[in-house]
């Protein structure tokens, strides 16, 4: 069985392990390199960028992680980890770590503040129903790179990216019933 | 998926309301009474700040009554900060609320550490589209708040004293009763009901999944990571730290050490690490001297 471990620094991680259960996968969650041994996949969750930033340094994450990734391990980054995962942030801190270079341009908070949080139908290639997108404080993609597809989007901007292994969100799919994202995720992971 | 456009785009829904709540787990959230403090909490790994004109320890000395920050202070906050700000108005005063959502704050703490505006009504929180949370001491009071619109409920503690004592009384009290409560049969959801003086769907609702409905943060009193793992070990999603870190010896370095405590909480070589040299804790007040030092601010809400 796939085994997908679940960045839980901080943040929304309890519930991408219960989506992850769900598809009917295994999740582990992950705070320490010891426990990646053995994960086939891996999710980063929505929460604070900066303070996952602080804690992937404390807990002697960020290079464990950056090789696994680097060597090609699939992965699902949604709202702060899609931030983790990009080429390139605005209005971001000097001292945020950075886990891949997916060929993306995300403003941190780019849609505004709590205030300007929402949701939103996005249409599925394939699916009657369109998927219920909930978006917290979320980034907003600027400008995607060569290689990226985009899968959905709000108002043009992208939302939704799919770059080699990777999957990314700009918004929480862990925060709806909907399977449909993790699914999809774990159909990347094969 | 397609990029064809997109619809039915709606804000400040309950699940968008919770959501942030949820982002905020795991991490910690600290009282700052300025920018210089709000900068050195982003920079220890706050998750959010909590914008208020005194910490409640000064509260406590200060006496005289309690209000809402001057908005000036908050956006000076909010300017130097990239993490949720939230700020606290008095239980009952609407207004003030009125004026911190027209400021764009994140979260509303409705908070019994300011002095009541309404001896009777809390604020009507669904009329608001900026997310609150709220304090209680047992589950019948969050759930009462939670009927009224919280999105995110905190355990009281006794706010300012630097003892924990309360908080931990207060988060045994909400999920001891959660864990009965499942226990219960139908017949027996209807007394809950009752003793509780809390609605019965919400009631049935714990029933069936064994939690609060909204996110359980514990705050009031905590001023070390011990004091952040003992809270997290005890169900907290998160914590709240108020005059723990700014009325320590040295803030910067022990805000940072309680929010590695935070996530690494069941670690004890990892809490072993970050508890060494953080210089004096804030002194704090037993609860057989809080009379003399401003009484019990948790007695406030009903």
């Amino acid at each position: 069985m796939t085994t997908v471990g679940v960045l839980a620094l901080q943040g929304a991680f309890q519930r991408h392990i219960e989506a992850v259960e769900a598809c009917g996968a295994s999740a582990r969650a992950i705070k320490l390199p010891d426990e990646l041994d053995g994960v086939d996949a891996l999710v980063l969750p929505g929460g604070e960028s900066t303070a996952m930033s602080l804690l992937l340094g404390a807990n002697g994450m960020t290079e464990p992680l950056r090789d696994l990734i680097a060597g090609g391990m699939p992965v699902f980054g949604t709202c702060a980890g899609m931030i983790l995962m990009a080429e390139k942030v605005l209005d971001g801190r000097s001292d945020q770590v950075q886990l891949s270079n997916v060929p993306i341009t995300v403003r941190r908070n780019g849609y505004g503040r709590q205030i300007a949080s929402f949701e939103a139908d996005l249409p599925i290639d394939g699916h009657d129903e369109p998927y219920r997108a909930v978006f917290i404080r979320a980034p907003k993609v600027e400008a995607v790179g060569d290689g990226v597809d985009v899968l959905a989007s709000v108002d043009d901007d992208p939302v939704l990216i799919r770059s080699g292994r990777v999957l990314a969100a700009a918004f929480h799919p862990e925060l709806t019933d909907d399977l449909r994202l993790h699914k999809l995720f774990l159909e990347l992971v094969g | 998926m397609s990029n064809e456009g997109t619809n039915s785009r709606t804000t400040s829904t309950m699940r968008v309301k919770r959501g942030l709540a949820e982002m905020l787990k795991g991490g910690v959230i600290m009282d700052v009474v300025n920018a210089e403090q709000a900068k050195i909490a982003e920079d220890a790994g706050a998750v959010a700040v909590m914008a208020l004109e005194r910490v409640p320890a000064d509260i406590r000395v200060d006496g005289g009554v309690a209000r809402m920050s001057d908005p000036a202070m908050i956006e000076g906050i909010q300017e130097i900060c990239s993490i949720p700000v939230m700020a606290k108005v008095r239980i009952g005063h609407f207004a003030e609320a009125q004026i911190i959502q027209a400021l764009n704050v994140d979260y509303i703490d409705e908070s019994e550490v300011l002095t009541p505006a309404d001896e009777t009504y809390h604020i009507d929180k669904f009329a608001f589209d900026v997310p609150f949370v709220c304090g209680a001491t047992n589950l019948g009071e969050a759930l009462r708040r939670i009927s009224e619109g919280a999105c995110m409920i905190r355990s009281k503690g006794e706010a300012g004293t630097g003892n924990v004592v309360e908080a931990v009384r207060h988060l045994r009290s909400i999920n001891g009763d959660i864990k009965k409560i499942t226990q219960a049969d139908e017949a027996e959801l209807f007394g809950w009901a009752k003793d509780l003086q809390a609605p019965l769907p919400l009631i049935q609702e714990i029933a069936e999944t064994g939690k609060l409905p909204v996110p359980l943060f514990c705050a009031g009193g905590l001023a070390t990571p011990a004091d952040a793992s003992l809270a997290m070990q005890l169900g907290a999603d998160a914590v709240f730290v108020g005059s723990g870190i700014f009325k320590s010896d040295d803030p910067a370095p022990r805000a940072r050490a309680i929010v590695e405590a935070t996530t690494n909480y069941m670690n004890p070589d990892v809490l072993v690490k970050v508890s060494r040299n953080l210089g004096t804790p804030m002194t704090g007040i037993g609860m057989d001297q809080i009379d003399e030092h401003g009484g019990r601010l948790a007695e406030r809400g009903w």
